[in-house]
């Protein structure tokens, strides 16, 4: 009885958290499928998915090459200041979004030390530098987070002995140290490219949601809701599009990733 | 090709790990670092891979001076105490990893791992991965991988370390064999005295970052130069103002000139040779070695009074 109710509680637990509002999107959509396919495909919505998608893919590349650059730093390095590196990388996971965005304006907007941009043509603010700024911002720690303990795992050894046996410190790197932490790798790139997708709040901040310009998708949805006098289609189906997208990347990952293999 | 290392220091912190080294190691043989933990034995090996580098000091290998090169340009074998192996390869990738670096032809490196697989018995495992292979198996992928790019030098660090007892002992025999054909210059680190004297040609005995004394084994166990070798290569009581070794002291049941009369405390049988635990009147504690013969001999039993003579006795000034 205790294992059986322990176990009706944690599903329990997940049904009424995950799966009940998931589910009750995909019912609503279904509902009024026409409705929220005219949404999906209106022009102004195709650009946002557009945008959100150019803003994930600069994140992830940025923060997949920076993450790994950390990760490296943090378990390897011998500068001081490893520690504090090490810790001053989770901030944004403790800072609220809001409060990155609102800093981003702050900073390049007119006024801030970083003004210097906007003023010579390059504007940052309400348009689509400050939503990549903001999005690799709050998904900084993913990538990092996820290879730092692959990375103590592994230990040195193996490099060396590819050292050893004629690698350079590049090669030992492409050879043995990135497939040794691919999964790692993959992992973080999938939670950050799945935050990425979901970013709100600073996004909303900086963007000036522009319909057809610097409106990303969650915006869109938020739009669509606010402004849905009655009519919640079109805000259901560009929910349903975007969890659709956040749930196929996570079984394409567990699908690839090798029985037994850990990340 | 011969190693030289010459008035080699290194210190990690506060650790002084090796205290002014210099050894030499002749082309073609096999020489043991031997000393406990902490003796700078792994550390020199290190060295002279160029996997850590020394303070002071140089490291030539062939004549030539290696000590500002990098690991990859010193042409050494490396061989790791927990194997080292690339885990995301086959054992043929990891075999042929060195030759892949060096962009040989396919058909070469194909020719060349088989080889070496067969040489270390691993020819119907090339598709495996480490994680399928028995620790044994997988040090001998690790010598294959080491061998593959023609080492002048061969270095194992604690290369058998990980491994039960009568793996370790199969491996070292195979070792010695393969030394035997190969003739390559090999250096095995070890803390295992009998591992020591049962491959190589030369031990090198150290301690405390220093090196005690170096010689062929036999020299190292007869000769000792001081107490530490004495003690720590084979075993060895202190009586009186020396040493003797086990198999040095004589059992007899009436004394007879300088002798001692002690207690037997236990019996222990290993075959043929038998091992007789005594304890004497001081509470000190000895051991004895002796034959099955001799202890039905003399009837020897648990709690009996006997006298012991050392036959050889050993001191330093």
């Amino acid at each position: 009885m205790g294992r059986l109710g322990l176990r009706f509680v944690a599903l329990g637990y997940l049904v009424v958290i995950l799966v009940g509002p998931l589910f009750m999107m995909v019912w609503r959509t279904a509902e009024d499928l026409d409705g929220a396919w005219a949404a999906i495909t209106a022009p102004d919505t195709i650009s946002a998915f557009k945008l959100t998608l150019l803003v994930t893919a600069i994140a992830v590349a940025v923060n997949t090459v920076f993450g790994i650059v950390c990760a490296l730093v943090i378990v390897r390095g011998h500068i001081p200041g490893r520690a504090f590196l090490n810790a001053f990388i989770d901030l944004p996971l403790a800072l609220s979004p809001v409060i990155v965005g609102f800093s981003l304006v702050v900073l390049y907007g007119a006024g801030g030390w970083l003004s210097w941009f906007p003023d010579h043509g390059f504007e940052i603010v309400y348009a689509t530098p400050s939503i990549v700024l903001a999005t690799i911002f709050v998904t900084l720690p993913f990538v990092a987070r996820e290879v730092v303990p692959t990375l103590r795992e592994i230990g040195t050894e193996q490099e060396q002995a590819a050292q050893t046996l004629g690698a350079s410190g590049w090669q030992a790197f492409w050879r043995i140290t990135l497939p040794s932490i691919r999964w790692a790798v993959v992992y973080g790139v999938v939670l950050t490219a799945a935050r990425a997708i979901g970013e709100f709040g600073a996004v909303a901040i900086v963007s000036g949601n522009i319909v057809g310009k610097t409106q990303t998708a969650t915006l869109r949805v938020e739009d669509a809701y606010q402004f849905s006098y009655g009519n919640y289609a079109p805000a259901y189906g560009i929910s349903f599009v975007l969890a659709a997208t956040a749930i196929l990347v996570l079984l394409t990952m567990i699908v690839l990733q090798p029985k037994g293999a850990t990340h | 090709m011969s190693i030289s290392v010459r008035r080699v220091t290194k210190r990690f912190d506060e650790f002084l790990a090796l205290d002014d080294v210099s050894v030499d190691v002749a082309a073609g043989s096999l020489t043991a670092l031997l000393g406990p933990s902490g003796s700078g034995k792994s550390t020199l090996l290190r060295i002279i891979a160029g996997l850590e580098t020394a303070d002071s000091g140089d490291v030539s290998i062939d004549g030539v001076d290696v000590t500002g090169r990098p690991p990859q340009k010193r042409g050494v074998g490396f061989v790791f105490q927990h194997y080292a192996a690339f885990k995301h390869m086959t054992v043929y990738d990891n075999v042929a990893f060195g030759l892949a670096i060096r962009k040989r032809p396919k058909a070469e490196i194909a020719e060349r791992v088989g080889q070496l697989l067969e040489l270390v018995q691993l020819e119907g495992l090339a598709t495996r991965y480490p994680s399928q292979l028995s620790g044994g198996q997988r040090q001998r992928m690790g010598l294959a991988r080491a061998l593959a790019v023609d080492p002048s030098v061969l270095l194992l660090d604690e290369p058998f370390g990980a491994l039960d007892a009568r793996v370790r002992a199969e491996l070292r025999e195979w070792l010695r064999r393969l030394h035997d054909e190969t003739q390559t210059t090999t250096v095995i680190v070890t803390h295992d005295q009998e591992e020591a004297m049962e491959v190589a040609d030369e031990v090198a005995v150290m301690s405390q970052g220093r090196i005690e004394q170096v010689g062929p084994p036999q020299e190292v166990y007869e000769r000792p130069e001081n107490e530490f070798v004495m003690t720590f290569v084979g075993q060895a009581h202190r009586i009186g103002d020396g040493f003797v070794r086990p198999h040095d002291l004589e059992v007899a049941l009436e004394p007879s000139g300088a002798t001692r009369e002690v207690m037997i405390d236990r019996i222990v049988h290993f075959g043929f040779a038998v091992r007789l635990d005594l304890l004497d009147g001081d509470g000190e504690r000895l051991s004895a070695q002796t034959t099955r013969d001799r202890v039905e001999l003399l009837e020897l039993e648990v709690g009996q009074i006997v006298y012991v003579t050392a036959a050889r006795h050993t001191t330093f000034a």
